[in-house]
């Protein structure tokens, strides 16, 4: 097992989320960084639906009960195991009594952590995230606390090398400053003032510090819309893009809720969600426009990305295997 | 056909919303389309909102309009499900501190707070969807004296079986979270359960019954 030594109380463990429940109100949850979340479960030659841990905020220390393997991707945190540094993406064995310890981080906003065969939680409705409202899922549907422990699903140690296994291409580079979003024109584009429309492609949105996994307030230039009327009730998912009255924008995310009544200028494609789980407040956010042609190529690219670094770590296994 | 509107909510979601009334036909009939839209291939769920669809699918739709087209021809035929549901009742507990805003809602409405709860408890309100939260039910049938402005301030944790209302809508949160909407009483009711199957109480076209238990004025 691994033990929680101190945290801040937000970690929750996390997989791809849960599907099949929008029609009760249930919504998705799951890692605010998908890609991040897959790259940990490949580093340990894991299913990518497996759980792991997503550490939105650190310092942290986590105790080794037991050898074991772990990998950890997402924002770089200065990770040292004992007195080792590691790598920002990195996969390992530890052994009994060493510490990971999870440094403040520098770039990036959420770090994951994946151990053999996924975190040993129950699986719910389908899948072991957390449901942070309705309180289940994950670990005992909560946040993590100090003394909390973790174990692995499988005590089967993956083959890496001895010095742990790193990743030098593709890096995932981690958002900084402005951070590029492709979006479809949503249902009340149309009723946006032309400026607002301007405004919305053009401008820089910055991500306040309410921001959670529900979804980031957005602060930047007021989008006024030319129609008052009240909307009926309708589903949102992670990535759309509302705005109250106020005028100014609000996207949701993993947490988002399945109705809103919010006027929607826009849709962030779900091939750049991820980049919005490494952003942080303070960070700038520009739309891109695109078309359906677009979020599917895009959605094409990132699985041959990921695809190739599956291939890689293949082929790394192999070679390992063949030298020891 | 160009008075139904179909739109990226997501790159693999849609929302197709037919011009139509805000009324339990309109309603009936969008349930009727989420049941035959769930087994359409590429569709992983079809959620009722009210009055609209939204389609969730399993990769980005490479033609929207004709989405649109097959959504509106189906909408066309006038088909709508009724089903016969089931009836709650539930006890509710009015004013006190579970139903702070229940003398606002009688100072806005100009209804005497017995009077206010008479209206409220008269309809058997009917489910027209779930969503927000989980199990939380979005009721047809408030009474259009009861309609209120939505709080200026939100409440940033109200906790879950509190009553409340807003607009033209009213219904007990099923958990703990924000709400902008007047609360005036609170109900014991478990409206999810994962443990459950299905894990929500109610499905769209049951019915809730309000009974008033106690009133703390």
């Amino acid at each position: 097992m691994i033990e929680v030594r101190s945290l801040p109380p937000l970690a929750t463990v996390q997989d791809l989320g849960r599907d099949g429940y929008w029609a009760q109100g249930l919504g998705r949850a799951g890692a605010m960084d998908p890609v991040s979340h897959r790259l940990a479960n490949l580093l340990l030659g894991n299913d990518v639906t497996a759980a792991t841990l997503e550490i939105p905020m650190t310092p942290g220390q986590l105790r080794f009960g037991a050898r074991m393997a772990f990998a950890l991707t997402g924002a770089a945190c200065g990770a040292m195991l004992d007195s080792r540094p590691l790598p920002r993406i990195f996969a390992g064995i530890a052994e009994a009594g060493q510490t990971l310890a999870l440094g403040p981080m520098q770039s990036g906003a959420r770090v994951y952590l994946a151990l053999t065969g996924g975190i040993d939680v129950p699986m719910v409705l389908g899948s072991r995230s957390t449901q942070l409202r309705e309180g289940f899922g994950g670990f005992a549907g909560r946040v993590l606390r100090p003394g909390d422990t973790l174990q692995p699903a499988s005590d089967r140690l993956p083959c890496l090398p001895a010095n742990g296994l790193s990743l030098t291409s593709p890096t995932f580079p981690l958002p900084a400053g402005t951070i590029k979003l492709r979006a479809l024109r949503a249902a009340e584009y149309d009723e946006f003032t032309p400026a607002a429309q301007a405004a919305f492609w053009s401008g820089a949105y910055q991500i306040t510090p309410q921001s959670n996994r529900q979804g980031y307030r957005l602060e930047g230039a007021d989008l006024s819309r030319t129609s008052s009327q009240e909307l009926r009730s309708h589903g949102i998912v992670p990535g759309i893009v509302q705005v109250p009255n106020g005028g100014q924008p609000i996207i949701q995310l993993a947490d988002s809720a399945t109705m809103g009544g919010y006027p929607k200028i826009a849709a962030v494609i779900e091939a750049d969600l991820w980049r919005l789980g490494q952003a942080r407040p303070g960070d700038r956010l520009h739309f891109v426009e695109t078309d359906a042609r677009g979020a599917a190529d895009a959605e094409r690219e990132l699985s041959e990305t990921m695809a190739t670094v599956e291939k890689q770590l293949a082929d790394v296994t192999a070679q390992h295997l063949a030298w020891s | 056909m160009t008075d139904h509107a179909i739109s990226f909510i997501g790159s693999r979601a849609l929302l197709f919303q037919p011009a139509c009334a805000f009324d339990l036909h309109s309603q009936q009939r969008i349930w009727a389309l989420a049941e035959e839209a769930a087994d359409w291939p590429g569709v992983r769920e079809a959620v009722p909102g009210i009055t609209n669809l939204t389609l969730l699918l399993e990769a980005v739709p490479s033609e929207p309009d004709r989405i649109l087209k097959d959504l509106a021809a189906l909408w066309n035929t006038g088909r709508s499900k009724k089903p016969k549901g089931r009836l709650l009742e539930v006890p509710i507990i009015y004013g006190g501190k579970g139903g702070p805003h229940l003398q606002e809602v009688s100072d806005i409405t100009g209804l005497s707070i017995d009077e206010v709860i008479r209206r409220h408890v008269a309809p058997d309100y009917t489910v027209y969807a779930l969503g927000s939260h989980a199990g939380y039910c979005y009721l047809g049938g408030l009474d259009p004296r009861l309609e209120t402005p939505r709080r200026k301030v939100p409440l940033p944790r109200l906790p879950g079986g509190s009553l409340s209302l807003a607009g033209l809508q009213t219904g007990i949160s099923a958990s703990t979270g924000p709400s902008g909407w007047n609360t005036v009483g609170t109900a014991e009711v478990a409206f999810f359960d994962p443990a459950r199957t299905p894990a929500a109480l109610l499905q769209p076209g049951d019915r809730i019954r309000l009974i008033p238990a106690e009133v703390i004025a």
